[in-house]
């Protein structure tokens, strides 16, 4: 049976397939709604670099004894009264005329057992505590002290206000010694008084245009993991379901070759994948306002490279997988950490060293970052060359086990 | 389905070539320990119907898959028109359809677009698949359907599709697993008509698998009985019923008002009783032996106080033969057989059969 045969065979049931597939409406609706729901639910879940804290429930603790000066016999407690001022000012700060909404919502406690007590009954998500010798250590030339009381249930928004809190007391801080500055020394303007407190200011910029988006680093990850994945868990499923209907033997009966089947099938799943690729593409740039710096050929060839590097894969799994539940958990069990390992939601350099370790050796690794880097930074082949060399090796590798391995479990 | 073109026709030997399209030799099957085909031995003349009875598990089906290069034997050879089976198996695909029990068909496909696929995959001509398309959807008086999903049909509808897709390449061997299966008796009619008509027009070679008497009895021109995983018995079915209706057993439906345990333990404890099975609560089935067959079971059910309402002598069926060859009612083995091979995970020990 020539090569021609062979190709003309799969042609005909990925075509089979597909059309299955699109007379299945709700399939259709779904296939069309995931990818969008994945993308919205991930790109505004997770923190970009960007992202600021808004409306945050916080309490308020103002336990100033206050400064006793001892020539007039007063009682002061204008340092934390300034502090807290200053605060409720940065909190409504407003930009060119824009009102934005208050950072923290604020609101009093008592002591910090009440602060405590509040996060507990959910009320608020983080507290700020004046000590009692704030006052006394300011007017005696010490750093004033405050505290930021944190929930450590949820660590991304204690960061988020911890990081917040830090920066506009630092602020704070900045525009107080400008004050001091520019009063010991009245030559001195509000421009260079800055200067004077701060010499040195960052300025980041990235290596292409635009800002950083957390859409910018998800999409080409899940782009590819989308086209990947429907290869290897997609054809496993796709086959042990035509096993279990019984149809399966309807082809296997045909004088046809049994390579022609799987082909086929994953010829069918590839168009499939390719097709949610595209509208995530689609969603990514129209909906989510990512800016694709490389050239769209390479993309759709990397998605067809990652196809091939994953069909091997999938082709073992199904001959291993002899039902379709069978199936369904395999996939999930190998999809979960593949998701996650492999760099498509999170940088793997936010992993342990053992843990990065573990993501080299996955194919999707390499696929997920040569995507970003083709789709967000403009790379080239050349640039990519190693990413690319590794995901043809394994492919090929995952071939050459998995086609022996399939013609002896359909002839069982 | 039309039957103004059928003529009742005895089935005899004329039809038939002596020539046999399918032979098989020690042919064996096995699942890890477990023996599903034992070494089976038989041949199929050109143009025979062949019926394969047995309880669930006896190992029809996995002989039709063997034969239908769907499974791969373990041990024995069989041929289909001189290509081997494991050897010559696109060979042999080519000359082959299957019915399986199983409804070969994607729901979501309609039935027209279903037959050209499957079609599609014998490499005819585009005008050739079309025409025998039509032709087939025909016969089974479905061409008013043909655009509509599979998916939306009753049953029979589909059984009748599942039949005209085996018969795309038309085939010289047609097998078929259970074709009556889970049919109304009209339907079953209907394709046992159809499976007679297919093989007295075309001559095409069928072996079918049942465990329905009745299909057995009216299809076939012999029938091989299989029992754990054996063919014990191969013949038509005038010599089968022969074997027991012979000299001197008798076949007693016996009616008895006041049906006992105790009562039926007698008639069993007879010397000249070879099987007893209860019908309703009233009815026995007896197979005896011998002169005094009649005397001993009436003077059985009588000392137990039995009253007898009604005794009539039968002619053998099948079932009579089954339970004669093998010793248990074709649906005794059904409840007792334990499931194998797939359904056997973790590489854990196969269980056997309890018996």
């Amino acid at each position: 049976m020539g090569a021609k045969d062979l190709l003309s065979h799969s042609v005909r049931i990925a075509w089979k397939d597909l059309t299955e597939l699109v007379r299945n409406r709700l399939g259709m609706v779904l296939l069309i709604v995931m990818p969008l729901f994945m993308m919205t639910m991930i790109g505004f879940i997770y923190p970009s670099s960007t992202a600021t804290i808004s409306n945050l429930p916080v309490a308020l603790v103002n336990q100033d004894q206050g400064f006793y000066n001892k020539t007039s016999g007063t009682n002061s407690t204008i340092p934390s009264q300034i502090f807290i001022t200053g605060l409720q000012q940065m909190n409504n700060y407003t930009t060119n005329n824009q009102t934005q909404p208050p950072m923290l919502i604020l609101s009093s406690a008592s002591s910090m057992a009440d602060i405590r007590d509040k996060v507990q009954k959910g009320k608020i998500d983080g507290g700020i505590l004046i000590p009692d010798n704030f006052s006394e250590s300011i007017m005696s030339g010490e750093q004033g002290t405050v505290i930021i009381v944190t929930d450590q249930s949820n660590p991304t928004t204690a960061a988020m206000f911890q990081a917040a809190m830090s920066a506009t007391i630092e602020q704070m801080g900045t525009l107080f010694a400008q004050e001091k500055v520019e009063t010991l020394n009245p030559a001195v303007t509000a421009n260079n008084s800055l200067a004077i407190v701060k010499p040195y200011y960052s300025q980041t910029e990235g290596v292409v245009s635009g800002n950083p988006s957390y859409f910018n680093f998800i999409a080409p990850g899940i782009m590819a993991m989308t086209v990947m994945m429907s290869v290897m868990t997609g054809l496993p499923v796709a086959i042990s379901k035509e096993k279990e209907d019984g149809t399966m033997d309807g082809m296997m009966v045909a004088p046809i070759d049994r390579l022609s089947i799987i082909l086929g099938k994953a010829l069918g799943q590839t168009v499939r994948g390719l097709f949610q690729g595209f509208i995530i593409f689609a969603l990514a740039v129209g909906l989510f306002g990512v800016v694709i710096h490389g050239s769209i050929m390479l993309v759709v060839a990397l998605l067809l490279l990652g196809v091939y590097s994953f069909v091997g894969l999938g082709i073992v799994l199904t001959s291993f997988a002899k039902d379709q539940e069978t199936a369904q958990m395999m996939m999930m069990t190998i999809m979960f950490p593949m998701m996650f390992l492999s760099g498509v939601f999170f940088p793997i350099s936010q992993m342990p060293w053992y843990m990065q370790d573990i993501a080299k050796f996955l194919p999707l690794y390499y696929a997920t970052d040569a995507m970003r880097r083709v789709m967000v930074l403009g790379a080239g082949v050349s640039d990519i060359s190693i990413d690319l060399l590794i995901l043809i090796s394994f492919g090929t590798v995952m071939i050459a086990i998995a086609v022996p391995l399939f013609q002896r479990m359909m002839t069982r | 389905m039309s039957n103004a073109s059928m003529i009742e026709v005895n089935n005899d030997v004329t039809k038939m070539s002596n020539e046999p399209i399918i032979e098989v030799k020690n042919l064996t099957k096995m699942f890890n320990d477990f023996v599903a085909v034992d070494s089976i031995s038989f041949d199929v003349k050109k143009g025979e119907i062949l019926g394969l009875l047995g309880p669930n598990g006896a190992g029809k089906s996995t002989t039709l898959r063997m034969l239908s290069t769907l499974s791969r034997p373990t041990k024995g050879t069989a041929t289909i028109g001189g290509h081997d089976v494991v050897k010559g198996d696109n060979e042999v695909r080519k000359l082959i359809g299957i019915v399986s029990e199983k409804m070969i068909m994607y729901n979501r496909l309609t039935a027209r677009e279903n037959l050209i696929f499957f079609g599609s995959l014998f490499d005819l001509p585009k005008d050739v698949l079309n025409k025998r398309i039509d032709d087939l959807l025909e016969l089974v008086q479905l061409t008013k359907w043909k655009n509509a999903q599979v998916g939306t049909f009753s049953t029979g509808m589909r059984q009748r599709m599942n039949v005209i897709r085996a018969l795309l390449n038309m085939p010289q061997v047609l097998f078929l697993d259970e074709p009556t299966l889970g049919l109304d008796p009209q339907s079953s009619v209907e394709i046992r008509e159809f499976i007679k008509k297919l093989n007295r027009e075309k001559g095409t070679t069928i072996i079918v698998t049942t465990h329905m008497m009745v299909d057995a009895d009216l299809l076939c021109d012999r029938i091989g009985i299989m029992d754990h995983a054996k063919i014990v018995a191969l013949d038509t079915s005038t010599n089968l019923k022969k074997t027991i209706s012979g000299a001197d057993t008798t076949i007693l439906k016996l009616e008895i008002g006041n049906l006992s345990t105790p009562i039926i333990e007698a008639i069993r404890a007879c010397k000249c009783v070879d099987s007893v099975s209860q019908e309703n609560s009233m009815q026995l089935r007896i197979i005896c032996h011998g002169q005094e067959a009649f005397d001993s079971v009436i003077d059985a059910v009588r000392t137990t106080g039995g009253k007898i309402n009604s005794m009539e002598n039968l002619q053998p069926t099948l079932e009579d033969v089954f339970l004669h060859i093998t010793g248990h009612e074709v649906r005794d083995s059904a409840d007792q057989k334990i499931p194998m091979a797939e359904h056997r995970r973790f590489g854990s020990r196969p269980q056997g059969r309890i018996r």
